[in-house]
């Protein structure tokens, strides 16, 4: 049986970084969008869209390397229920990648509104309109965004924490660097 | 499988422990914070779409299912023909191809769907064109040539003047003067409002979308307009103002029974020195304006199962050669009518999905 690997594959480090910067910078724009009567609600909407749309095109990408390539495994030393909240945080933040952009595109559908993601680019609605379903979908994407946003801090977190305080090699395992 | 990861750690000591620990809960503080700055907790003096539309429902009460403003309001559908005449300034399909589908409301200016029609001069009319590609262009126009302020700051306060007194239950008497003394820039609004009288029809009325917009080529050439929908059957003058709180819905039905209601569809060409960015200011003097083509309406029905109902009139709705200008208003608009059009939507039942038998 082949070593297990210490670090993820280049691929999987590539995509991680690249799609934490898009995440991060997808719950300010949609939190400061909402939120303002300025320009900078239209703006931020602008680029709130086609940056929806290319992660969730990613998500796809990394969905599909994530499950190609092997995984460092975590600490043997690890408590049980860190591994298992691990897993877990794990799990909400892949579906909530792919849930988030489906429900902003889907509420943009039910609203009745072509699906622009820029002057002259459009996506063909993923419903037909339907204003409660309008509601409840524009709803979820808020609350489920506020989600993600807990889930990426506790994320972090607990990156940190295998970083500077177990100091057990996870946090280098992203990072690509010798710990 | 054994641990090889793990290189050999010597214990932390006390002070080095706590000081990670705060190092990491400093780290997902800040981040935390910022959150809470960009979304509003941490700045309660920004205006927000929120704060706009909680003034609406502070003014007009909290009607569910009806529009946070414009409440009062009837559905048409047509079409519009366009006319060569814009075409060399905007790219948009609504001007080249020869008709595009129609879906509009006429609606009283006010939050409060009792209002009667005689209460105000002011009467609104939404349009939403459904290109064939997809796009769609849709407007919101009112029928004073300018808006009374220019910023949606002033907006909220205009909106907190005319808000009631939580004793007495009505606005103060001082409160609109004392607005408007501190608001010179509502000076040419208030002048219109002076010989402004409530209307008797729907279809006798001129609409202006009154905030600045971009008609853009097919090479990218950029022009200011401002339109608006001028009706081509003009009424006999001295038409007085029926009694009653609904004439104008009935009327609006009355005429469409009788035929089709025609508008002309103008747009002005900014000039030079023309401001772009106020909607409370005219534009003086000569201008060119385009005929850019007839709306023709052709039918009604009640708003409260019309397929305008579930219309959100975004003015930022916009085809592929209209742009916005950076008119302020517009993005506040934009935003306050989003936030109106979720509480709304939430509190509706789903509009029959077959296109129901429209009224003539």
């Amino acid at each position: 049986m082949n070593a297990q690997p210490r670090f993820f594959a280049l691929l999987a480090r590539l995509l991680h970084w690249l799609m934490a910067l898009m995440i991060i910078a997808m719950l300010f724009i949609g939190a400061g969008m909402v939120a303002s009567v300025s320009e900078r609600h239209e703006w931020l909407i602008h680029l709130h869209k086609p940056l929806g749309i290319a992660i969730l095109a990613l998500v796809i990408v990394r969905l599909s390397v994530r499950f190609s390539t092997r995984q460092p495994p975590l600490p043997a030393d690890l408590p049980l229920w860190q591994v298992l909240a691990a897993r877990a945080s794990h799990v909400v933040l892949y579906a909530l990648m792919l849930v988030l952009p489906l429900l902003g595109w889907a509420m943009i559908s039910a609203a009745g509104d072509p699906v622009m993601l820029s002057s002259s680019v459009q996506l063909p609605a993923l419903v037909e309109a339907n204003a409660p379903l309008f509601a409840l979908l524009r709803k979820a994407h808020g609350y489920l965004a506020y989600l993600l946003f807990l889930t990426v801090l506790l994320h972090l977190a607990a990156a940190l924490f295998h970083g500077l305080i177990r100091r057990d090699g996870v946090l280098q395992s992203m990072t690509g660097t010798k710990g | 499988m054994v641990d090889h990861s793990s290189p050999p750690r010597p214990p932390l000591s006390t002070p080095s422990l706590i000081a990670r620990l705060a190092g990491i809960g400093a780290v997902v503080a800040v981040a935390a914070g910022a959150f809470a700055y960009v979304n509003g907790t941490l700045d309660p003096q920004r205006l927000q779409p929120k704060t706009l539309v909680n003034a609406l429902e502070t003014n007009n009460g909290v009607h569910p299912g009806l529009r946070r403003n414009h409440a009062k309001g009837v559905c048409v559908a047509g079409y519009f023909e366009s006319s060569t005449e814009a075409r060399a300034y905007s790219s948009a399909q609504v001007f080249s191809e020869a008709k595009t589908p129609v879906i509009g409301r006429f609606a009283l200016p006010s939050g409060n769907p009792y209002a009667p029609d005689s209460s105000v001069p002011i009467r609104s009319f939404a349009l939403q064109f459904s290109q064939a590609n997809g796009q769609q262009w849709r407007t919101g126009m009112n029928s004073m040539p300018v808006f009374p302020v220019g910023t949606p700051e002033a907006f909220y306060q205009m909106l907190k003047a005319g808000a009631p007194d939580p004793a007495t239950g009505k606005p103060n008497p001082a409160g609109m003067p004392a607005f408007f003394a501190a608001h010179p820039e509502t000076a040419p609004f208030l002048a219109w409002v002076k010989t402004a009288k409530p209307s008797a029809s729907y279809a006798t009325e001129t609409y202006n979308g009154i905030n600045a917009f971009y008609l853009v080529s097919a090479d990218g050439k950029r022009q200011a307009v401002r339109w608006g929908v001028v009706p081509q059957s003009q009424d006999t003058a001295g038409d007085t103002v029926p009694s009653g709180r609904d004439f104008l819905e009935k009327d609006l039905v009355q005429r469409l029974a009788s035929g089709p209601l025609r508008w002309q569809l103008n747009m002005t060409l900014a000039n030079p020195g023309d401001p772009l960015d106020d909607a409370s200011k005219a534009w003086a003097g000569e201008h060119k304006v385009l005929n850019a083509g007839t709306l023709v309406l052709q039918s009604s029905q009640p708003q409260a199962d019309g397929d305008c109902r579930d219309i959100n009139f975004d003015p930022l709705i916009l085809p592929s050669g209209i742009q916005a200008s950076n008119d302020p208003l517009l993005a506040a608009r934009s935003a306050a009518y989003a936030s109106s059009y979720v509480r709304r939507a939430g509190e509706v039942s789903p509009l029959h999905s077959a296109p129901q038998e429209s009224k003539p």
